[in-house]
């Protein structure tokens, strides 16, 4: 307390209410996933939140750190983002496999909260996506969805397919899943089916993509729900604009273009911009501070960078989902992006 | 048979090509004097001090670019000089094994000074006026503090003092934080466990 | 919410870049000026201003006058320092100053005699507008006037008229972004005439066509009073039509001279310039009231407007205070007597410093003092976390740097890189400290960055110089020891042409001497170039004289 600089006033943010914030954005799509998906997400999400808690106050410890970053609400946040980008159904020690390479090796092995090159939560579904493929794609019926075959407001139910696999409900796993919009065009290209076509055959609504009643990763349905706590986000400054805003118009624009030029091809803009993880992915996981550029105008070219990259995979790669992959590839440029991107100063 | 002869033709020839390049570059572009002890010179604090073994700073400087001498020998420079010089050298850094004073000045006691010119000759900045017989004093502002005029007063008249600190000159020391005391432990560690 | 809109738009109509809304906690805004007492001793530091420091005129048991000049500027950048009332030089010795380090100045300590006896050796100038601006320019040198918004730069130094920069506007900073600062504000309400005198003689000496005077829009009495006072004096004073009041919304830091400019005229100061480069001057309004008491009265500055705010001060107010009263006597008469758990500030809590203690004079640029509860200044100084490069620093910063990278560059010792972030543009608001969710203390980080490289920028000068020196030494030396040789030779030559003469002398012998005095010529100290110092180069020692004398030995 000696030299003690100017300012001697605080505006009294704080890391806990920002990352409290961005929980409180998500309330909406956890809502709707719980509704869609019953006691399996509120498993999942249980399970990766207390499995991260857990890992961030043994790595801390281990480091000889003092465990009060525990309180700051990042490692429940990486968790909570986490479990809704995963499917409905996946074994109990892949959910905590995957907490657990979030907080360690996305996060701690960095050095910790503000030092990791990649977001957490996207780094470990991305590590589970490449591990474990079939599960990784195999998306529960959710409810209010055609028929549902098991029920999924069976808090038992949910327990065993939890703990000891869909063998227990004498069920196949294909049983049980179904096909997400973007898989089905996905494979019905490959088999030569135009997308118009396939979208045809998979009975596609906007509507249902806009409200969630379609299959996918437990959080990332309901275009509304997320839209939701964008805007909030958007209204309490916890983010800027310049990521959601270029990143889902890029997507629109590409997308808008390719589809005039072939319909039969490329799939229209409005579907690109419901389908998949994209709103989450614009709204939660581009806009996580720590791995995305500071600066506006980087911010805008993150945000280019990142729709390129998902509607770039999603029509040519080989995954049918493309986001998440194109925001850890733009995370590896941050740094290049801040160095270049720097606002001009004053008088300069 | 005839690919692995034209490879290797093809390859010989490319490497004589550019063997015969870079011979010719090395006449045109051939630099004059040393300047990697030009470079080092240009890092070293110029006390001219003697400190480091050497009876000046170029002569260190042109040790240390041929080899002769350690990069951490020069003692007022301190850490940053040696890291600047290892880096320039492309060496491990060492630790500086003397720790630099506060920065010093000579002062003349006058009335004891006899004026006998010793000190004056010493100096290697010139920093010292004064005339046969008469008193000698040391201009502050251009005394390097390297205290080889102290040996050779015959009547022990030259104190060494500390440096007065002046108010412009005060600067804001790094911040008492917990994370910026961090980086400094670990800065301390890093160098422990390469030298 | 249609409010807020408005307001926004309105916002970006006219503002800078960056910039935050602080609780403002103006508690003294309805708090008229008072008058302090006088003190048993006034300290007075022999620099209160940006620039050299004066060389103190009077000596210990000297009888001064009320703004009499006790202490004479040395060198251009400086203004003198005056006596605040009549009294007796007591003691000239060094005190602590209101600076960061605590280090002290040389200061002249002044016993008030209490008759308060003016000195009158400055006459009026009534007629300004007759009078020549150099006049006026070194009027304004000779009373100390120097930039009372905080900055404190000698002002006649920026009162030139120049034909190459033409000065179009003159700004007259009324904003007091400053949260707790009301010292302008009260004296926009009591001085109002006064300002705007000042206001025309500052146009006068510069030959400005027009002069805004921006005042926030939460200081609506001062902005009232200012345009009622132009009305009043529109009659007598046909140039008051040229003076513009001008309402800006509340935002910090906009009274900071490049913003309040950007502002203004639409235009940024180009980095390196100065306002005047772009045809703009910045004032302060409490210099423009200094400026027409040194004009129209003759008076230098010995007393400025101090607020005296914060938490922990039990009756805060706004106090016209002669300079080098104590501080600890001006908490005093606000009713703070211990100052156990509490800190001080000089200046705002945004950009003041933190006191060591309350035994430190009020000086020039003491606008506010501040005693803030120990609990409200931990709140500000919470402890530092990792940066989550949220960028809200960056949001706010006014001249659009990048903070937390140059904090990080700066913690790093990335000196030179942190320069290449520009640094130096950083004009130390604090409005990245302010809104940083992690309280990195990036101001402090960017002090000592600053601070380092004017370090080693003296250094290397330092070294610099000190390589040169010891060069011209060397090369004196060789020269010598090269002349010295070349009188040998002339010496040997002549002997070996006298042996050769002679012929009948033994060779030997003569061989051996020669040695001899090569040996000789060695070991004795050389005696030609003791007074020889600095650049100069050696006068040649006259050789003939020298050699001779060795060679008869």
């Amino acid at each position: 307390m000696i030299h003690l600089s100017s300012p001697h006033m605080h505006g009294g943010d704080s890391i806990r209410m920002t990352m409290l914030s961005v929980i409180f954005a998500l309330l909406p799509a956890t809502i709707v996933s719980v509704y869609l998906f019953g006691w399996l997400a509120f498993l999942l999400i249980t399970i990766s939140m207390v499995t991260c808690l857990i890992t961030e106050f043994i790595s801390l410890r281990l480091m000889g750190r003092s465990a009060s970053p525990i309180g700051d609400g990042s490692a429940a946040l990486t968790g909570l983002l986490l479990a809704l980008t995963l499917p409905a159904y996946l074994p109990w020690w892949m959910v905590i496999l995957a907490s657990v390479m979030a907080i360690l090796l996305g996060k701690q092995l960095y050095g910790g909260l503000g030092y990791n090159l990649f977001n957490p939560a996207l780094a470990a579904r991305v590590i589970l996506l490449i591990s474990f493929p079939l599960n990784m794609t195999a998306w529960i019926i959710p409810m209010h969805v055609g028929t549902p075959v098991i029920d999924l407001y069976d808090f038992n139910a949910c327990l065993n397919l939890l703990i000891f696999g869909p063998e227990s409900l004498n069920r196949a796993l294909d049983a049980i899943t179904m096909a997400s919009p973007l898989g089905h065009i996905k494979t019905e290209w490959s088999q030569g089916i135009s997308v118009t076509n396939a979208l045809r055959s998979y009975d596609y609504s906007y509507l249902d993509a806009f409200l969630g009643r379609e299959a996918g990763s437990i959080g990332e349905t309901s275009a509304l729900a997320l839209l939701l706590g964008g805007i909030y986000m958007l209204a309490r400054h916890t983010i800027s604009w310049h990521i959601p805003f270029t990143y889902l118009a890029t997507v629109l624009i590409l997308a808008a273009v390719f589809n005039l030029i072939d319909p039969a091809h490329y799939a229209p803009p409005l579907f690109h911009l419901l389908a998949g993880g994209l709103m989450l992915c614009a709204f939660f996981m581009a806009t996580d501070p720590v791995s995305s550029p500071v600066t506006p105008m980087g911010q805008i070219v993150f945000g280019v960078g990142c729709g390129v990259l998902t509607w770039s995979i999603r029509t040519y790669g080989g995954y049918p989902e493309g986001a998440m992959f194109a925001v850890i590839l733009m995370n590896c440029t941050v740094p290049l992006i801040d160095h270049y991107c720097r606002p001009r100063v004053y008088g300069r | 048979m005839t690919y692995l002869l034209t490879t290797t033709a093809a390859f010989g020839a490319f490497t004589l090509f550019f063997a015969v390049i870079l011979a010719i570059a090395g006449r045109v572009f051939k630099i004059e004097g040393n300047p990697i002890a030009d470079n080092i010179e240009s890092l070293l604090p110029q006390t001219q001090c003697g400190q480091c073994g050497f009876p000046g700073c170029k002569p260190y400087a042109g040790a240390v670019a041929s080899g002769e001498a350690e990069v951490n020998q020069c003692v007022p420079g301190g850490e940053r000089t040696m890291l600047q010089i290892a880096d320039l050298m492309g060496v491990e850094p060492k630790t500086v094994e003397d720790e630099a004073t506060a920065p010093m000045i000579a002062f003349v006691r006058e009335d004891e000074c006899i004026g006998c010119t010793l000190c004056i000759k010493a100096c290697p900045v010139d920093a010292i006026v004064g005339a046969p017989k008469q008193y000698h004093t040391v201009i502050t502002e251009h005394c390097t503090g390297c205290t080889l005029c102290v040996e050779p007063c015959p009547v022990d008249c030259i104190d060494m003092l500390i440096k007065p600190e002046l108010l412009e000159h005060w600067s804001w020391p790094l911040p008492d934080t917990h994370r910026a005391q961090l980086a400094i432990e670990r800065k301390g560690q890093h160098a422990s466990h390469t030298s | 919410m249609l409010h807020t809109l408005l307001k926004s738009i309105q916002k970006s109509t006219r503002t800078f870049s960056g910039g935050i809304d602080p609780e403002m906690s103006k508690i003294t805004a309805a708090a008229a000026i008072a008058t302090s007492m006088q003190p048993q001793l006034y300290i007075l530091p022999i620099k209160q201003h940006i620039g050299e420091a004066c060389e103190p005129i009077v000596s210990v048991g000297d009888h001064v006058k009320w703004g009499q000049k006790i202490a004479r500027s040395q060198g251009y950048v400086s203004v003198p320092v005056h006596s605040p009332t009549s009294g007796k030089v007591v003691k000239i010795e060094e005190h602590a100053t209101p600076h960061p380090s605590g280090m002290g100045l040389p200061s002249i300590f002044i016993e008030p005699d209490g008759k308060d006896t003016r000195d009158k050796s400055l006459k009026p100038i009534k007629a300004y507008r007759d009078t020549d601006p150099t006049e006026l320019r070194e009027r304004l040198r000779l009373c100390g006037i120097a930039g009372l918004g905080g900055a404190v730069f000698p002002t006649f130094i920026k009162l030139l008229k120049d034909n190459r920069n033409p000065i179009e506007t003159l700004i007259l900073n009324g904003i007091e972004c400053e949260p707790y600062l009301t010292n302008d504000h009260r004296l926009m309400i009591e001085k109002a005439k006064e300002i705007i005198i000042g206001i025309d003689i500052i146009m006068h000496m510069v030959g400005a066509k027009k002069a805004i005077i921006a005042i926030e829009d939460n200081k609506p009495n001062a902005l009232e009073m200012m345009q009622e006072t132009l009305e009043i004096l529109s009659e007598s004073f046909p140039d008051s039509t040229r003076i513009e009041v001008c309402q800006l919304p509340t935002r910090y830091p906009q009274g900071s001279e490049k913003q309040l400019i950007e502002v203004l005229t639409g235009k940024q100061v180009p980095a390196g310039k100065l306002p005047m480069h772009i045809g703009v001057i910045c004032q302060n309004v409490g210099t423009s009231k200094a400026i027409h008491d040194a004009i129209i009265k003759g008076r230098p500055l010995t007393e400025r407007i101090v607020t005296v705010s914060g938490d922990a001060v039990p009756r805060p107010g706004n106090m016209r205070v002669r300079l080098g009263t104590p501080m600890r006597f001006v908490f005093a008469q606000h009713g703070l007597e211990t100052f156990d758990h509490v800190h001080l500030l000089h200046g705002g809590p945004m950009m003041g410093e933190k006191l060591k203690n309350a035994d430190v004079p009020v000086v020039k640029s003491t606008n506010g003092l501040l005693a803030m509860h120990s609990t409200s200044m931990k709140e500000a100084h919470k402890s530092e976390q990792p940066c989550i490069r949220c960028g809200h620093c960056g949001v706010v910063c006014p001249v659009s740097l990048v903070p937390n990278l140059l904090a990080d560059q700066c913690r790093n010792k990335q000196f030179e890189k942190a320069e290449s972030y520009d640094l130096f543009d950083c004009i130390e608001c604090g409005a990245c400290s302010y809104v940083c969710p992690s309280n990195i203390p990036l101001v402090h980080y960017f002090r000592y960055g600053k601070g380092q490289l004017a370090q080693i920028g003296r250094e290397q000068n330092f070294a610099h110089a000190s390589k040169q020196r010891s060069e011209h030494r060397d090369d004196r030396i060789a020269r010598e020891k090269e002349e010295k040789a070349a009188k040998r030779r002339v010496v040997r030559e002549k002997h070996v042409a006298k042996a050769d003469d002679d012929k009948t002398s033994a060779g030997k012998p003569d061989h051996d001497k020669t040695a001899d005095h090569k040996t000789a010529d060695e070991k004795k100290p050389k005696t030609t170039d003791k007074t020889i110092q600095k650049d100069k180069p050696s006068p040649k020692s006259p050789p003939g004289k020298a050699s001779s004398g060795k060679v008869s030995s």
